[in-house]
């Protein structure tokens, strides 16, 4: 098969209200610094893939408002609603079909335009959900009950993973809430709806990413060392969320499954480097990571407690700061995309890990992981 | 030059309004729940599984499902929350009293999970596991509402 690479990454700082920036403004500054990061000029790019949600930006056909500022005047552009990362699946599919080389992907959300929960509510079913008013936290506010009933992962365990992903955002200038606090703070935070206190949510954020990916013929005529894509997959499960056994996310597991299996990766304890994976709430780092066998089943939490998954440790999560350091919803995957990028490129900065050849990154779309894409990125092709 | 202005037009009260079709198997529920207070679910016959709400297909087996089975009325929590924040109600666009119980309940002779809320009077008593019997609004109208929410019977 082909071969496709990243090979250029632009972000807005992520932020709780652009209040100066509409839709457009943030995709003009991400794709400018994501054709400037990767040396190129609108010419080199064939075609443009945006990502964004009609009830987040309260209007209809939400990607024609971006095409413009995102250079797609006179180019095929497509979107896709969903995570930033199956913007970027699809980008790939586009670059990899022959009828283009290289695809630019935005993905962009302000949650501060609306309710949060009023938008996430009119995610679930109209006539047996909605009504009650289900919404993303009481979602995963019952499963993350699932999750530690059934693996007896503790509240102080959850409540950790928000001290390391916000103590790593101290060092990651794009992040919204860089915050040096302790378990104790997270615990005595708000609680919101059991057992989720305001220190295992994720914020509302406004914020804007673009990354750029090429056909292996073109990867390397550009500014950049591409950055290649080994293996990736996407899977999803039953859209009731009561269909599912919440304690788990089988369409997770399939879909790293596949990922490896196309990468050669044989065992992703040791052979991943580093992982952005989508943090929306505490325990689903830990979840996530059990269910791409990146920690056994029920185990996330203690190598969590031993540092593991630090900036130092032997695989460090969400060194960038992660989502609960700031989740524009949908370009939440491109920004994890983008910091794997950087890793791997050895430019993460501040939040630069050690030893960065393979990197995994992860986007969620659906509630309480519907539905789940997974990447193996890495320096080598 | 002037200090920056940023200006903000607010949508207002503007509303969409929407019919959505319940379905055949959505009505049925329905009017089950209205009429006799009882709860039917629906049988894959390829894996077995029994669905509620019910619907037309097994998602896994992809096959048609018309096998009707009555569940419950009694079953078991599955997972639950306590919300105490303060949520607007999408159906009036109010602030709701909170806390409020809400939770999944697997019906006896169900395979997947039906949510609703669970009252919290006893708290202490609230826990996976527990087992709940539901409580019917006196006037029924054929909606979800029909059920004013589930309590423990433990």
């Amino acid at each position: 098969m082909d071969r496709a690479a990243i090979i250029g990454v632009g972000m807005t700082k992520i932020e709780k209200r652009k209040i100066s920036q509409t839709f457009a403004d943030m995709a003009w500054e991400a794709v400018n610094k994501a054709l400037t990061d990767a040396g190129m000029t609108l010419d080199d790019i064939d075609n443009v893939v945006t990502t964004s949600s009609d009830f987040w930006d309260g209007r209809t056909i939400s990607c024609m408002a971006v095409g413009d500022a995102s250079g797609a005047a006179h180019k095929n552009i497509s979107c896709v609603e969903g995570d930033g990362t199956y913007g970027a699946f699809y980008g790939m599919t586009r670059a990899l079909s022959g009828s283009y080389r290289t695809t630019l992907v935005t993905g962009h959300t302000k949650g501060s335009e609306s309710v949060s929960s009023l938008i996430t509510n009119a995610a679930f079913d109209p006539i047996y959900e909605r009504s009650l008013g289900m919404d993303m936290i009481t979602a995963c506010a019952m499963q993350a009950r699932s999750y530690m009933h059934r693996t007896k992962t503790t509240a102080e365990q959850l409540a950790l993973v928000s001290v390391k992903n916000h103590g790593n955002a101290l060092k990651n200038p794009l992040a919204q809430l860089p915050m040096k606090i302790t378990v104790e703070d997270v615990l005595k935070s708000e609680m919101v709806a059991d057992p989720l206190h305001k220190l295992d949510c994720s914020p509302v954020s406004d914020g804007c990413a673009a990354v750029i990916i090429a056909h292996e013929s073109v990867a390397e005529k550009f500014r950049q060392k591409p950055v290649w894509v080994r293996g990736v997959s996407f899977c999803a499960d039953s859209f009731f969320f009561g269909d599912r056994d919440l304690s788990r996310a089988r369409s997770l597991a399939q879909a790293a499954r596949k990922a490896y299996a196309m990468a050669g990766v044989h065992d992703p304890k040791k052979e991943i480097d580093v992982a952005e994976v989508s943090d929306a709430f505490t325990y689903q780092e830990l979840l996530w990571l059990e269910e791409m066998g990146l920690a056994d089943d029920a185990a996330a939490g203690k190598r969590l407690e031993r540092g593991e998954f630090n900036l130092d440790g032997p695989l460090p999560v969400n060194a960038s700061g992660g989502l609960l350091s700031g989740h524009p919803v949908i370009a939440a995957g491109l920004y994890s995309m983008a910091a794997v990028v950087r890793q791997i490129r050895g430019d993460a900065g501040g939040f630069q890990v050690q030893k960065a050849k393979t990197g995994l990154v992860q986007g969620v779309n659906g509630l309480g992981g519907q539905s789940h894409c997974v990447w193996i990125l890495d320096k080598d092709k | 030059m002037a200090e920056k202005e940023n200006i903000i037009i607010e949508s207002g009260d503007a509303v969409q309004p929407f019919a959505y079709s319940v379905g055949m198997h959505g009505s049925r529920f329905f009017a089950e729940i209205r009429d006799h207070k009882r709860f039917l679910g629906i049988k894959c016959p390829k894996c077995g599984k029994v669905y509620i709400p019910p619907r037309g297909v097994c998602g896994d087996c992809f096959v048609e499902m018309k096998d009707w089975v009555e569940v419950g009325p009694k079953g078991v929590i599955g997972t639950f929350t306590i919300l105490r924040y303060a949520f607007i109600d999408p159906e009036t666009g109010a602030q709701k009293p909170v806390p409020y119980g809400y939770g999944f309940i697997r019906f006896d002779g169900a395979d997947t999970l039906f949510q609703h809320y669970i009252n919290i009077e006893d708290e202490a008593k609230i826990r996976v596991g527990a087992r709940v019997e539901p409580v019917f609004a006196g006037e029924r109208k054929g909606s979800i509402r029909d059920i004013e929410y589930f309590r423990v019977i433990d």
